[in-house]
């Protein structure tokens, strides 16, 4: 058991969007009512300038940091949030939110559409990333908070940060995309294809309506074995199985002879009974749908006061080098004040969630300097 | 971290550099530099920085920096974005050096070049009489680990620049603890130019 620094913390739900104030969608829908499941950490200050939002990626959920009753394994980010730690929560009021279309508690696929008092299933409408900003726009704004010192988060929670950068930029003091893109590359839609596929050639799918049935369960297994490769490198794979077998010798049959294929199984298996195969894809389809490149980031002729920190990984090959690069890019471009750091790592796209010290190092010291009033000064002549 | 204990080459570049103005570090290192040009000149400062370890320290001093080669080019930056360009002790080690320079020249509006002096008179009597690769207090690496692709004098690069038709504004000749005036291609450990366009 992992002790974590913040203790036991509750999911919390806020519900807005009641019709007839339902929240438009850009893709020409609206939605509502909303709830968005959150925890926070630490305290909101009196001038209200020290509270930080964290966006998880794809499977990730509101519960970040601590530990709910009576569980033994700490939130997502444990490693990185809590008091001392990265995102101080002895300093700073740290909220993150389960994103709008997930199946942690906020609205989604699986949540009961009012009409029909049945899942959404399909009827769901597609969601993008910037409907999942503008329903957490809505969440910040309930918890009373009007600027934020930080957003932060790694894979589709870095596409979430851009995306508020993008969306409410003079809201967000900095920023911190991690190991993402400012747009998804057709090797990055081919593998979200991939997944959608299996999950919806399983026929335990019913076309999304498997609500009261069974979850399709080989399809969407299938889909995160993909994803889990793609979170590791070639390295990292070698490192931590090798050609290692699970029994003494091969079976000559189609068993899970190696140790990658066991722990490939155990993710898959592991991944279905807590997530919903229809948010799996509606979140896909938000992430290929994602493109923030050229002058929609920040656009031509605008000057941002927002700072950044943009973290990628050496050996992370789905999203690799170049794409955050490419961010630096654009922040250069727009004079934007940026630091880039490429921290060395064997990890792959994982290392977002397992290089604590590195990050940390990075965090800590760049939050501190913002939070102690730090100000961005813009480069004449642009 | 307190001035006095700065390197000469970085005293020398502080003083250089009027407050308040706009610097890009191509090869910032640490920043000790640009820090002390942020907190004690009000200067506007960015860096680029290969070293991870040094991407830390810059973090760790506030300052914004970018984790890159600077081989690649500026491109991204418009023409005389910067008041000062700084190339110091980092020239020598590009592979491009006709290329940096001409973006250096390009994006700043004045461009500080500083390098060791490979002609230093201990470079050359160890060369002359031992017949060995030099090895000097600017140049302290032996022939197989140095990082510097590039060996040049003051000359060199005084004779580089009426060849490119680079203006030469001001040149400051680095002995081990001050200023050298006599014979600076001899006595010189590290040199420092101003150039523009």
């Amino acid at each position: 058991m992992v002790i974590s620094g913040i203790g036991i913390v509750d999911t919390k739900y806020f519900t807005f969007a009641q019709p007839p104030n339902e929240l438009y969608l850009e893709g020409g829908q609206k939605l509502g009512p909303i709830t968005l499941a959150y925890e926070t950490y630490g305290e909101l200050n009196k001038d209200k300038s020290n509270a930080i939002l964290i966006c998880h990626a794809l499977s990730g959920d509101a519960h970040a940091a601590g530990l709910h009753k009576g569980d033994s394994h700490p939130g997502w980010w444990d490693s990185i949030i809590g008091p001392g730690k990265a995102f101080d929560t002895a300093k700073y009021f740290v909220v993150c939110s389960n994103i709008l279309g997930g199946c942690k508690g906020s609205t989604g696929p699986s949540s009961a559409d009012p009409k029909t008092t049945k899942p959404y299933a399909l009827d769901f409408p597609v969601i993008t990333v910037s409907d999942m900003i503008h329903a957490q726009r809505r969440l910040i704004g309930h918890l009373g908070i009007e600027h934020l010192l930080c957003v932060a988060g790694g894979s589709v929670g870095g596409m979430q940060v851009l995306q508020w950068v993008a969306s409410y930029p003079e809201l967000v003091r900095s920023a911190m995309p991690i190991a993402t893109t400012a747009k998804h590359s057709p090797q990055q839609i081919a593998f979200d294809e991939v997944g959608r596929q299996a999950i919806m050639a399983d026929p335990d799918w019913r076309e999304g309506d498997y609500y009261g049935f069974l979850q399709p369960k080989k399809g969407l297994a299938l889909a995160r074995m993909i994803g889990h490769i793609t979170y590791m490198s070639d390295k990292s794979m070698e490192e931590k199985f090798s050609r290692k077998l699970k029994e003494k010798d091969y079976s000559f049959k189609f068993n899970t002879d190696f140790e990658v294929e066991g722990y490939l199984r155990h993710r898959g298996e592991d991944f279905v009974k807590r997530f919903d195969a229809n948010s799996y894809l509606y979140i896909t389809k938000a992430m290929d749908y994602f493109d923030l490149s050229g002058d929609r980031l920040i656009p031509k002729g605008k000057t941002i006061k927002t700072r950044f920190l943009v973290i990628a990984f050496k050996s992370d090959w789905l999203y690799p080098l170049y794409q955050s690069q490419e961010i630096v890019r654009q922040l250069k471009i727009r004079r934007a004040d940026a630091t880039y750091c490429e921290i060395n790592s064997t990890y792959g796209h994982d290392a977002f969630l397992l290089e604590v010290e590195e990050e940390t190092h990075l965090i800590k010291h760049f939050l501190d300097k913002t939070f102690q009033g730090y100000r961005v000064r813009f480069f004449h002549g642009i | 971290m307190v001035f006095n204990t700065l390197r000469l080459d970085y005293k020398m570049i502080y003083n250089i550099i009027e407050s308040g103005s706009s610097v890009l570090d191509l090869g910032c290192g640490s920043g000790d530099l640009l820090y002390f040009l942020a907190k004690e000149k009000n200067a506007l400062v960015q860096g680029i920085e290969l070293s991870e370890a040094a991407i830390y320290k810059c973090v760790e001093q506030g300052l914004s920096v970018f984790h890159s080669d600077i081989d690649s080019g500026l491109i991204e930056y418009p023409g005389r974005s910067f008041d000062y360009v700084i190339l110091n002790q980092s020239m020598q080690e590009v592979k491009k050096v006709d290329f940096v320079i001409k973006e250096a020249l390009r994006v700043g509006k004045k461009v500080i070049v500083g390098f060791p002096n490979f002609a230093y008179w201990p470079a050359r009597f160890r060369l002359f009489f031992s017949g060995k690769a030099p090895v000097t207090v600017s140049l302290p690496y032996r022939w197989y680990d140095t990082p510097n692709i590039h060996f040049l004098s003051i000359s060199d690069f005084t004779d580089f620049c009426a060849e490119k038709k680079i203006k030469i504004l001001t040149t400051y000749y680095l002995g081990k603890k001050c200023l050298v005036k006599f014979l600076p291609n001899f006595f010189a450990v590290n040199v420092i130019f101003v150039i523009s366009q």
